[in-house]
């Protein structure tokens, strides 16, 4: 027989422990001692982030993504574009998270039939068959406490009823007879700044990532316009299907017959020509002494370019060197920990005031007898701000075609810290 | 007979003696999902008579309802046993006949399974897979092309008239199905058209040639240039390669990140060299996905920043190591900077490395010291810098660091030995201290092969590491062994007894390989009769002169497989994986790709006929029929391939709604397009008609190089300046134009064509730019020396001018191996600005922000040809280089623009009045430009 080549053969999922919990075969049964190769990388990882994505076995290759602290390892026989795996698995993972709220090995095992009709419907021999959720929603139903009851007790399943549509329609993200008393469109856009801040405050790289999510819930078939006030600005977008590529570019504008719910419309970057404002700036004096067995740890924050917003949620982290014992630190607001065993210290300071600015000082004490760390820790920030795209997109007006009645409209701006590091 | 019961129940879990099948309570998910509103044929199908069930399952074929046709086949394809194969057979057949495309898409992903259940069937699925490539809707391209990719890669002869259709269908399938078919096109590119940047290969190699030079490359270069020489002639793209870029690269906005790695190794592969670089942006996008995502492509990243180093360059901080980014990520990225590292940027690169060394992460650490070797042997400016960096980090207090330092700084002094004796006398103190064996191997190898430099010293380490001999590491005892060998020969007088020591002590060590190195060693060295005539030549052996390492990426030349594939990230080849194949040397012929006409129409008379025929296999017999009234009406659009493309887009996707029975989704804004098409298409309407069949040979170039300038570049072809005459080159001409595409190492410069043509009987060689004289602010980038231009051949070539937004001349010499000419290059204000994107309201907006002196106002009377709005876009869009806005009144015409090098926007609008009067508005910041540009579009209207 020829190797059969198909994309996906088999799927496992592992937990934190390095048990296997579920498994799964789209045609032949793998044996689980395939595993094996998975767990021995595991075990040479040092951290569970370390584990190679890809890893040959002697007659399969394994590919793996981590999330919620699950391994979702999928079997591959022959040549497959390792990210045509990767990214299904990860659509697997955004479907459970879906469909049960949370992608947790509880959950999952709590819906185990639930999870074994998508994997079904997901792939046929190993190739993506409807991995859009509104289709899937269509042909299995979510579980709900008053259905799971039911089923409970009739037998029954979440298999729908109706035979789904939503295949064959000209709009394969949306299923048809969508109703709705309340029509209303919400649109959030959050941007994520990304920074790399040296040791004196000036900004190594910085740039803005934004998306707008989407939640919709207008009846029947709409086709919306979300235009902007700045289109330009966006240097590099990725649409959801639904966005109409031609008009994009032609005209800025998007325009979109939206899937029915929530989805990510539009992700964008902001040209890194322009200056990325930074609203936080933090001044830090962490000095450790030869021979002295105490180092000492200022820390203050404080509000730089916000546009008149409130800078909040701030949590500081820093992975402190292997050789600090334990830290003695007053915060002015908020609370800290430090975990002795990882090194991790995380603040959580909460709202930035401008008038009295937070600080974090005291000592760290020091292994006696270990020489002074060579390195100084970096400072992880997270932070949001209400109400502010700090990129300045605008959007400027947002449209329905199509259908007759009037929708409720609302949009809402964010800007948070994504990988925002100070480098000390 | 009894094999049958059972593969119902096993039909996901193949065969019965798998024990583990249990583990799947889901299997025949759809089976009972679907059946339970059919309990008859349930019945039927779980009662053991295995007549009974196939005549069920016929019955499912049959079934009204096309989903449960499809699910039918579904099931019945999964059935993995031999004697079903006949029926799945006949299953597959009708089912790839169907009228509903889902279960049409069924049948292409039954027949994969099919395949595998018995390869002997090959033949007649390949017929299927004929009959389905042939299908026109976006539903079933991916999966008949994921078919044809595992039952039969190497029929590529099924692609060709298929070929333009899926390009043309592309956008619109779903994305699992992108990728397959992207990554199967670009292999069908491969063996049918002819490498793009084949008159620049040559050229680039020389150029990146200076970092990773290797020894054999060079070989096969010198065989490969009078070959390629020979053949050199004036390329011109096939224009279904070019249709295969242009509709691919919308892709690159994916929220696919498979889709989008697909996009970019297809343009890696297949693009013109200036075009590769729009794939950068989008794989650095990709970057701030999932890790996983990150990691496979920055393993791609990593082999084309070693071939194409420039496109990269633009996003290098995007490569900068974050502390909380995983080990392996680091170090992939780490990969990244050093192959981006050249001599403008190496500072900033090595100030980032000098944080990184300092990280918590060790292995991270040493990675990075190895990151600045590599630099130091790359970059030869910066190899002291390094060196010293390096050096320093001797006295580092952890182990590892400085273990990895000596290694490194091993192979940089192998470079340079004499003037760092003082390092190697540093690095002979260490031995004492550190204990890596690694590095203690090292620094005992430097001080063995430099014994003169450090004269001294060298015996003493002999003394001390004979002492520790026995407790020293195999590498360890291997290197005493080799510097008490090249002690004796340069020194023996101190060393005689150390050596005799140290061979006696290796000669009973429990490693046979140390025992044997002692053993030759000691007959080599040591002259005793017995000795062969080797040993005269001992010194010449031990201290030859060792050519230097070069370190190199572990990513050089994995480009040789397809970027994307697990066989790349790997490093070796899968199963199943298929060659890239090498361009071929001359075209094959393009016509096999053309197909009639009436296929094209086929899909818009499909609605109305569907409601005609509903039971019946309608592709079969359709296919001859196409009246002659629908072929008239799809005429006008016969001519471009897009336009019909789009066409037949839409009217695709509109016969997938049989059921559901939705309308066609309205695009407004496609009608827009079409029209101007329609319009456009009416200049070329006098050779559309003269051929019934699409040939896309037709179409200027330049119009179709990408989705945009399609439909704004003007249908006059583009004009062309002489820079150097025939009789003044002394048989050199040099034509160059405006190619008006942005010129992509630098976006704020103009790009301009250069085309050389060879009109003398010998060759001119080493064509390049010396000595430009140019006003202050502008700046020039020059395209690659051309080395040689055969007696008769011409090549074009593109450069960048960044002309500050004036129109001053850019002078400079043009020279050839014999002679310089005076050259200078003068822009038409048009050329020096790009379109811009606006819409009506923005237009608006922006034309009240430029009034009062910025504005210029002009009256003129349109020339006798100016009669309607499409001959004034057209004028206006050769004047400049502009794109058209959008415009709700047909009595004005809007333009807009903004400047090449400020991006200053310029906006046009042209008015048109009863009589033949109008009056042209030009809007912009720089009034020098606004003027300038006013008399240009005044004399081109009023022709």
């Amino acid at each position: 027989m020829l190797a059969a080549a198909k994309m996906i053969h088999s799927l496992f999922l592992v937990n934190a422990s390095g048990d296997i919990f579920l498994e799964k075969h789209w045609k032949s049964v793998v044996s689980r001692s395939v595993c094996d190769y998975f767990f021995e990388a595991l075990e040479r990882a040092t951290e569970p982030e370390n584990v190679p994505p890809v890893i040959p076995t002697p007659h399969h290759f394994l590919i793996n993504v981590l999330r919620h602290r699950i391994y979702f390892v999928a079997v591959i026989q022959s040549e497959v574009p390792p990210l045509f795996v990767i990214e299904f698995l990860h659509r697997v993972v955004d479907t459970f998270q879906d469909y049960f709220g949370v992608c947790s090995e509880a959950a999952i095992k709590d819906n185990v039939v639930v999870v074994y009709e998508l994997l079904e419907e997901m792939l046929d021999n190993g190739f993506p068959l409807a991995t859009e959720s509104n289709i899937l929603k269509e042909l299995i139903k979510p579980p709900t406490i008053l259905r799971t009851v039911v089923n409970t007790i009739t037998g029954s399943t979440n298999v729908g009823e109706q035979l789904p549509t939503g295949q064959l329609s000209v709009v394969p993200w949306r299923r048809t007879g969508v109703k709705y008393t309340n029509n209303e469109a919400y649109f959030d856009v959050v941007e994520e700044i990304d920074a790399i801040i040296d040791k004196s405050g000036s900004t190594i790289t910085a740039e803005i990532q934004g998306v707008i999510d989407a939640c919709v819930k207008l009846t029947g078939m709409p086709d919306l316009t979300l235009s902007f006030m700045n289109p330009r600005l966006l240097d590099d977008v990725s649409f959801h299907p639904c966005v109409r590529f031609k008009r994009w570019e032609a005209e800025r504008i998007l325009s979109f017959i939206p899937p029915d719910g929530n989805f990510r419309l539009l992700s964008y970057h902001v040209s890194s020509q322009n200056l990325v404002a930074i609203p936080v700036y933090v001044k830090h004096n962490i000095s450790f002494r030869e021979g002295s067995s105490q180092g000492r740890f200022e820390l203050t924050l404080g509000p730089k370019q916000t546009m008149g917003k409130a800078v909040e949620s701030v949590l500081v982290s820093s992975q402190l060197p292997r050789g600090v014992l334990n830290a003695n630190l007053s915060p002015s607001q908020g609370t800290y920990t430090f975990d002795p065993v990882t090194k991790l210290l995380s603040w959580d300071v909460g709202k930035i005031n401008p008038q009295k600015l937070p600080s974090l000082k005291g000592s760290v004490s020091l292994q006696t007898g270990a020489s002074k760390p060579d390195e100084n820790p970096t400072i992880n920030i997270q932070f949001k701000i209400q109400q502010l795209a700090i990129s300045g997109l605008k959007v400027n007006r947002l449209d329905m075609y199509g259908e007759k009645y009037k929708p409720f409209k609302g949009i809402k701006y964010m800007t948070k810290a994504g990988k925002f590091q100070v480098r000390t | 007979v009894s094999a049958a019961p059972s593969a119902f129940s096993d039909e996901k879990g193949g065969s019965a003696s798998e024990p583990e099948y249990g583990h799947d309570p889901a299997s025949g998910g759809i089976f009972s999902s679907d059946y339970k509103r059919h309990d008859d044929l349930k019945e039927m199908l779980d009662s053991n008579k295995d007549s009974l069930k196939l005549e069920a399952m016929k019955r499912i074929v049959a079934d009204p309802n096309q989903l449960i046709r499809a699910s039918a086949l579904r099931v019945l394809s999964s059935i993995r046993v031999t004697i079903i194969v006949p029926i799945m057979m006949l299953a597959i057949k009708e089912a790839a006949s169907d009228m509903s495309p889902y279960v049409r898409k069924t049948a292409a992903h039954a027949i994969p399974k099919l395949h595998s259940l018995d390869p002997e069937q090959k033949d007649q699925l390949i017929e299927v897979i004929e009959k389905l490539l042939a299908d026109k809707t976006t539903l079933v391209a991916g999966s008949v092309v994921m078919a044809f990719e595992e039952v039969c890669p190497d029929r590529i002869d099924l692609i060709h008239k298929n070929y333009r259709k899926l390009c043309n269908l592309l956008i619109d399938v779903e994305e699992w199905g992108q990728v397959v078919i992207i990554n199967m096109l670009t292999r069908y590119a491969r063996t049918q058209f002819l490498n793009p940047n084949i008159n620049e290969s040559l050229l680039e190699e020389n150029s990146e040639k200076a970092f990773y030079a290797s020894d054999d490359e060079e070989e096969e270069d010198k065989k490969a240039e009078p070959a390629t020489l020979a053949k050199r002639k004036p390329y011109v793209m096939d224009p279904d390669h070019r249709l295969l870029l242009r509709n691919t690269k919308p892709l690159l906005q994916s929220r696919n990140a498979a889709v989008v790695m697909a996009v970019a190794q297809l343009y890696f592969h297949l693009a013109p060299k200036a075009e590769v670089g729009i794939i950068a942006k989008a794989l650095v996008r990709l970057m701030r996905s999932h890790s996983e995502v990150q990691y496979v492509v920055l393993q791609n990243v990593a082999t084309m920043s070693i071939k194409r180093r420039g496109m990269f360059e633009p996003y290098l901080k995007s490569f900068y190591i974050r502390s909380t980014d995983p080990t392996q990520i680091k170090v992939l990225k780490l990969e990244v900077l050093t192959n981006l590292a050249n001599e403008t940027n190496i500072s900033t690169i090595l100030r980032e490395f000098q944080t990184y060394i300092k990280s918590m992460d060790k292995d991270f650490v040493a990675a990075s010291i190895q990151a600045i070797g590599r630099c130091a042997t790359n970059i030869g400016e910066v190899r002291d810098t390094c060196l010293n960096g390096l050096v320093q980090l001797l006295s580092n207090r952890d182990e590892l660091v400085v273990a990895e330092s000596v290694v490194v700084i091993k192979k940089l002094l192998q470079m340079q030995p004499e003037q760092h004796s003082d390092i190697i006398k540093h690095m002979a103190k260490l031995i004492d201290n550190i204990q890596v064996p690694m590095a203690r191997a090292s620094i005992l190898w430097l001080i063995g092969e430099y014994c003169e430099h450090v004269p001294k010293i060298a015996p003493d380490v002999l003394r001390k590491m004979a002492k520790s001999f026995t407790n020293e590491e195999d590498i360890v005892k291997l290197q005493i062994i080799n510097l008490a060998a090249k002690l004796y020969l340069t020194n023996s007088k101190q060393s005689k007894l150390l050596t005799q020591y140290v061979l006696n002590l290796a000669k009973y060590d429990q490693n046979y390989d140390i025992r044997d190195r002692a053993r030759f060693i000691r007959q080599l060295i040591v002259p005793t009769d017995k000795s062969g005539a080797l040993s005269k030549y001992a010194k010449k052996l031990f201290l030859a002169l060792k050519p230097a390492p070069v370190l190199e990426s572990p990513f050089k030349d994995r480009d040789h497989f397809q970027l994307g594939s697990l066989s790349h990230l790997l490093n070796a080849k899968a199963a199943g994986y298929q060659e890239l194949p090498n361009w071929p040397e001359s075209a094959p012929d393009p016509s096999v790709r053309n197909v009639e006409i009436p296929d094209w129409s086929k899909c818009s008379s499909r609605k109305d006929r569907k409601e005609k025929k509903v039971e019946k296999p309608f592709y079969s017999d359709s296919e001859g029929e196409s009246g002659p009234t629908e072929s008239a009406d799809s005429e006008s659009d016969s001519g471009s391939g897009s336009a019909s493309a789009s066409g037949s887009d839409e009217s695709g996707s509109g016969s997938e709604s049989e059921e559901s029975g939705e309308e066609t989704e309205s695009d407004e804004e496609e009608e827009d397009e079409e029209e101007e098409k329609k319009k456009r298409k009416k200049l070329d309407k006098t050779k559309a008609k003269k051929q019934c069949i699409i040939n896309f040979d037709q179409f200027d170039m330049n119009k179709i190089t990408s989705v945009f300038s399609q439909t704004l570049a003007p249908s006059g072809s583009i004009k062309m300046y002489e820079l150097l005459h025939r009789i003044k080159g002394e048989g050199l001409a040099v034509e160059y134009c405006f190619s008006r595409q942005p010129f992509s190492p630098e976006p704020n410069m103009v790009a301009v064509q250069i085309q050389f043509t060879n009109n003398t009987n010998s060759e001119t060689k080493n064509l390049h730019i010396e000595d430009p004289r140019l006003q202050s602010g502008m700046r020039i980038r020059e395209f690659a020396e051309i080395d040689v231009l055969a007696a008769g051949e011409s090549v074009t070539v593109v450069m960048g001018i960044d002309f500050c937004d004036s129109t001053q001349a850019a002078n400079f010499q043009l020279c050839t191996h014999t002679r310089k000419f005076f050259v200078s290059i003068q822009p038409p204000v048009g050329e020096l600005m790009t379109p811009a994107f606006l819409t009506e309201n923005d237009f608006k907006k922006e034309q009240g922000k430029l009034m009062g002196m910025n504005e210029i106002l002009e009256k003129l009377t349109l020339g006798e040809k100016c009669v309607n709005e499409h001959v004034i876009v057209e004028r206006v869009t050769a004047t400049a280089n502009l794109s058209r806005v959008p415009c709700g009144s047909d009595k004005e015409c809007r333009f807009a623009g903004k400047t090449v090098s400020s991006g200053c926007l310029v906006l046009v609008t042209v008015t048109t009045k009863e009589g033949g009067g109008a009056q042209l508005t030009v809007n912009c910041e720089k009034m020098l430009i606004g003027t300038m540009l006013v008399k240009d579009i005044l004399q081109a209207l009023s022709q």
